[in-house]
């Protein structure tokens, strides 16, 4: 296989791409107060998760401990762990490496 | 007895707020900064935790950022369910925002009660319990035990509505 196509046209910034790219988690994690079914409501009413993914999450963290609830930009991720503390979860984001 | 709990829980944010510190940035923009650091009292930072895990710098960065916002948002929560108690008792009638605002402020009144309650375990009561079931951490647990009940009525209505 051959391609004629000049090397230097196939160069991509890597670091330039990436950087933008990498993306924001927010994690939600387990606690022994928050309720079954509120988790459930916070998931779909703050995230729009709809009711089965809502449902999925929320025994994700009470089964694992955590779970990855929303990603995105960084911005994105600050916006729904502040929505999250807001209604009393323990909501935090990582970067997603 | 929600009042009572409700205002514990406004006046343990008061409390931080008041720590904010002074920044003469503020006057000019009337942007409030919060502080850099977790707060002491570990019912009060179970209501406002990290934002970050393990990064401890951005963490402080981000409570610098955004404490303020969810101390407010805590606050107005408190204040929309206290407004809605009816004088001397009786039936109470929830709008939908004002149900929402229930179901956040009855919950940060849990979260701070099951810190100081110790609970650790998912439904699993402290030990406090059954060693003296007279005692005052057993009164505490059973009205932390019908604030739940309460909260997750309110959360199936509001689903199913």
């Amino acid at each position: 296989m051959t391609s004629s196509a000049p090397l230097t046209e196939q160069v991509v910034d890597v670091d330039e791409v990436t950087a933008a790219e990498v993306p924001w988690v927010t994690i939600v994690w387990n606690d022994p107060v928050n309720l079954m079914s509120y988790v459930t409501y916070v998931f779909q009413s703050l995230l729009g998760h709809p009711r089965p993914k809502a449902e999925k999450l929320m025994l994700d963290v009470h089964r694992k401990g955590r779970a990855t609830v929303s990603s995105g930009t960084r911005e994105q991720m600050e916006a729904d762990v502040v929505k999250l503390q807001g209604a009393g979860l323990w909501a935090t984001l990582a970067e997603d490496k | 007895m929600i009042a009572d709990l409700v205002d514990q829980v406004r006046q343990l944010l008061a409390a931080r707020r008041s720590e904010q510190p002074a920044d003469p940035l503020v006057k000019l923009t009337g942007m409030t900064v919060g502080q850099d650091t977790p707060p002491q009292d570990p019912a009060l930072a179970r209501l406002l935790p990290d934002l970050h895990a393990t990064d401890i710098e951005l963490a402080g960065g981000l409570r610098v950022l955004y404490e303020p916002e969810l101390i407010a948002a805590k606050d107005a929560d408190a204040v929309a369910l206290l407004d809605s108690l009816p004088r001397g008792g009786g039936t109470v009638r929830l709008d939908e925002p004002t149900a929402q605002a229930w179901i956040r402020a009855l919950n940060d009144v849990r979260l701070a009660m099951g810190v100081r309650l110790e609970l650790t375990q998912d439904d699993e009561e402290p030990p406090a319990v059954s060693d003296d079931p007279d005692g005052a951490t057993a009164a505490m647990y059973a009205t932390y035990r019908w604030l739940s009940a309460v909260q997750d009525s309110l959360v199936t209505a509001l689903m199913d509505g």
